[in-house]
């Protein structure tokens, strides 16, 4: 075979693969958009896609517009915008860590958001803002604590997850501690920030949640190249030319950036870090990077948990209840798998 | 061997029964604390009055109260310790706990489920219930830790569990939130506690801690057999399969009965055998007995602090122990090699 004809299968293999990766896209895009049709549209009562539109473009609508303005509409926003930082934060940490479990809700990095947050509400009375970046602060404290626990002749992927689950349970329990401080136990409350709830939120609640998104998101996919080539070992990366220190902390930053103020919001929605990394790996396949398509299928998650916590079941639930009761089975199952397979986690 | 292993090995048994004794008094030393300090600040004449049974005034209904809830600590704190120290014999992994294995939380799902799904009401049928699924959790986390190569290594074993953990809270909350009758109790089927603990719990789950107790004690020598290792301690005539199901069945019985009346607490069973060890040594005719008084002694003391910390509310002891116990975990995984993990 020469070479011209091996470098052209090589660009069409190329170009395939790219295609490929573009439609999973473009399918996940439009089953978001779907789906938030439909919650717009479909709840207790159904509204017709016309009043729907005319509630978005602003006209009153008799019994529409509080339902939908009020209600559906901020709910749907909420849960795509929260979804992405999630999908999009775990991934990069377990495309760091090189490591499945290695993802933000494991290691305790959500619970420390969670617990700044309710630390910051509870006790110092912070709101808007102020809690969301008193939480950013907490998640890398809480990260960079991890992180220096398992620092012993470099840092073990093994040891960080252990001590990831030590520290989250800990945390988890001073999230009680504060909540038990609190005027009276409010369940709904409590259930927001162990597990995560998007019951009441606002419509003003996006705004920190959009510009984290576009600040630490669009960062970290414009470094998208560097944090694939991490996957291939720090010397590998090093040896492309990249520069594995930096890249390191900027990939830490923007996605503690992301899942804290994610959690400052909705609590830490169990598992939907862990989760849409692997998802949108398995759809995707070698073909390129996964970083949008994870944050995609993490709003998915959110979006579609969030729905069958409301309308699905017996009775409602928090969408972390959902996520929870998804994701953890996923875990056993990948644990399952890669003990059987005989290789290490 | 290092020398300090050698002479903890070779250490006396009359030092060691002193050192019991000594454990023993300070145990009734916190008894004696617990009774007195709480919420409420109770002088001395209305503790006389209340552990004399009377209960005229506040305090010394407070302090009536009191009484049963440190037995319960202690009886609770002994099972749990007691059943760590079993299940890091049998599973020879210095990270098992009921609580870490996911066993306490397997428990915890099988008495919610019982009473939500299948309408059970008495207090005993929760009992079994909850041994039921201390028992059906324990074999599904070894097995899935024990999967591939290596057996059950520290690391699988503890994912394994910790997977579990949170998957059965997940489901504990879905089945207990929509149900108004057991949903004021959604924090106890998640974090356990002995508040309001009564005789009357305490007469519920004495006889099984008491079996569990025996047959625990009674697997002493078959643990230190299988601490050789299963070829050796098969060499030395011990029936492996048989001594490990044997321990686990004290462990579980020990570990379902505390969830079912006091909800699940962690981490009482993994830093108590290590702390232990220290005092004891690794034989596991002393290991036992003192994790027991040691896990009464570390709960009535995380018990005491919960109703301190947090006045004039109180905290559950099971959220004390998790702050006490998550850096012991820490630390025994950093001593560990990875290798070995």
């Amino acid at each position: 075979m020469s070479v011209s004809v091996l470098s052209h299968s090589v660009a069409a293999g190329r170009l395939l693969r790219a295609r490929r990766r573009r439609n999973i896209i473009l399918t996940l895009v439009l089953l978001l958009a779907c789906g938030f049709a439909v919650t717009l549209m479909l709840g207790q009562s159904f509204t017709p896609p016309g009043d729907v539109l005319r509630v978005l473009l602003g006209q009153e609508v008799q019994g529409a517009s509080f339902t939908i303005g009020q209600l559906r509409l901020p709910r749907a926003v909420m849960s795509i915008l929260v979804g992405m930082s999630f999908g999009l934060g775990g991934v990069a940490f377990q495309i760091m860590l090189r490591n499945p479990l290695a993802s933000p809700d494991i290691i305790g990095v959500s619970s420390g958001a969670s617990a700044a947050a309710v630390f910051g509400i509870v006790v110092l009375s912070l709101d808007g803002a102020a809690v969301s970046v008193f939480a950013v602060l907490a998640g890398l404290a809480v990260a960079i604590l991890v992180y220096g626990l398992s620092f012993k002749n470099g840092v073990a992927g093994t040891r960080l997850i252990l001590v990831g689950i030590g520290v989250s349970a800990m945390i988890d329990s001073f999230i009680a501690y504060i909540l038990s401080r609190a005027a009276s136990w409010d369940l709904q409350e409590a259930m927001r920030w162990l597990t995560g709830s998007l019951n009441s939120v606002q419509l003003s609640q996006a705004l920190p949640l959009l510009v984290s998104l576009m600040l630490f998101g669009g960062v970290l996919l414009s470094r998208g190249r560097d944090l694939d080539a991490l996957r291939m070992g720090d010397d590998t990366a090093a040896a492309l030319g990249i520069r594995v220190g930096m890249t390191r902390i900027l990939v830490i930053v923007t996605a503690v950036g992301m899942i804290a103020v994610a959690t400052a919001a909705a609590g830490p929605i169990a598992f939907v870090a862990f989760l849409s990394g692997p998802l949108a790996a398995r759809m995707v396949g070698p073909n390129g990077s996964i970083l949008l398509p994870a944050a995609l299928v993490g709003a998915a998650l959110v979006l579609i948990g969030d729905y069958i916590g409301q309308f699905a079941l017996p009775s409602r639930y928090p969408v972390g209840v959902v996520t929870g009761a998804l994701g953890a089975p996923y875990l056993i199952y990948l644990i399952v798998r890669v003990n059987r397979a005989g290789g290490s986690l | 061997m290092g020398q300090a292993a050698q002479w903890r090995l070779g250490r006396s048994n009359s030092t060691r029964a002193l050192v019991l004794a000594a454990t023993a008094l300070l145990l009734l030393g916190l008894c004696a604390i617990s009774v007195a300090v709480g919420t409420r600040d109770v002088g001395w004449t209305e503790i006389i009055g209340g552990l004399q049974g009377r209960a005229e005034t506040i305090g010394q209904a407070a302090v009536a109260v009191r009484i049963p809830r440190t037995i319960m600590a202690a009886i609770a704190g002994a099972a749990l310790g007691l059943a760590g120290a079993i299940m890091q014999g049998v599973t020879r992994n210095p990270l098992a706990d009921p609580g870490i294995l996911g066993v306490n939380m397997g428990a915890s799902l099988a008495v919610v489920i019982g009473m939500a799904w299948f309408g059970l009401v008495s207090a005993s049928a929760s009992m079994w219930a909850a041994i039921l699924g201390a028992g059906v959790t324990a074999v599904f986390v070894y097995v899935i830790g024990s999967l591939g190569r290596g057996g059950a290594t520290p690391l699988k074993l503890a994912l394994a569990g910790a997977a579990t953990s949170v998957a059965f809270s997940s489901f504990t909350i879905a089945v207990v939130l929509p149900r108004n009758d057991i949903a004021g109790n959604v924090r106890s089927w998640t974090i356990g506690g002995v508040g309001g603990s009564t005789f009357a719990d305490i007469r519920l789950v004495l006889p099984f801690l008491v079996l569990g107790f025996v047959l625990s004690l009674l697997s002493a020598r078959k643990l230190n057999s299988l601490a050789l290792g299963d070829e050796l301690a098969a060499g030395l005539g011990e029936r492996v399969a048989i001594a490990r199901a044997m321990a686990a069945l004290g462990a579980i019985l020990l570990c379902g009965a505390t969830t079912a009346v006091c909800g699940p607490i962690g981490f009482v069973g993994l830093v108590v055998p290590h702390l232990c060890r220290l005092l004891a040594g690794i034989d596991h005719r002393w290991l036992l007995p003192f994790s027991a008084i040691g896990g009464a002694s570390l709960l009535i003391l995380a018990d005491v602090i919960g109703r301190i910390i947090a006045r004039p509310n109180e905290l559950d002891v099971g959220i004390v122990t998790a702050f006490v116990g998550a850096p012991f975990f820490i630390w025994i995984v950093r001593r560990q090699r990875v290798r070995e993990l």
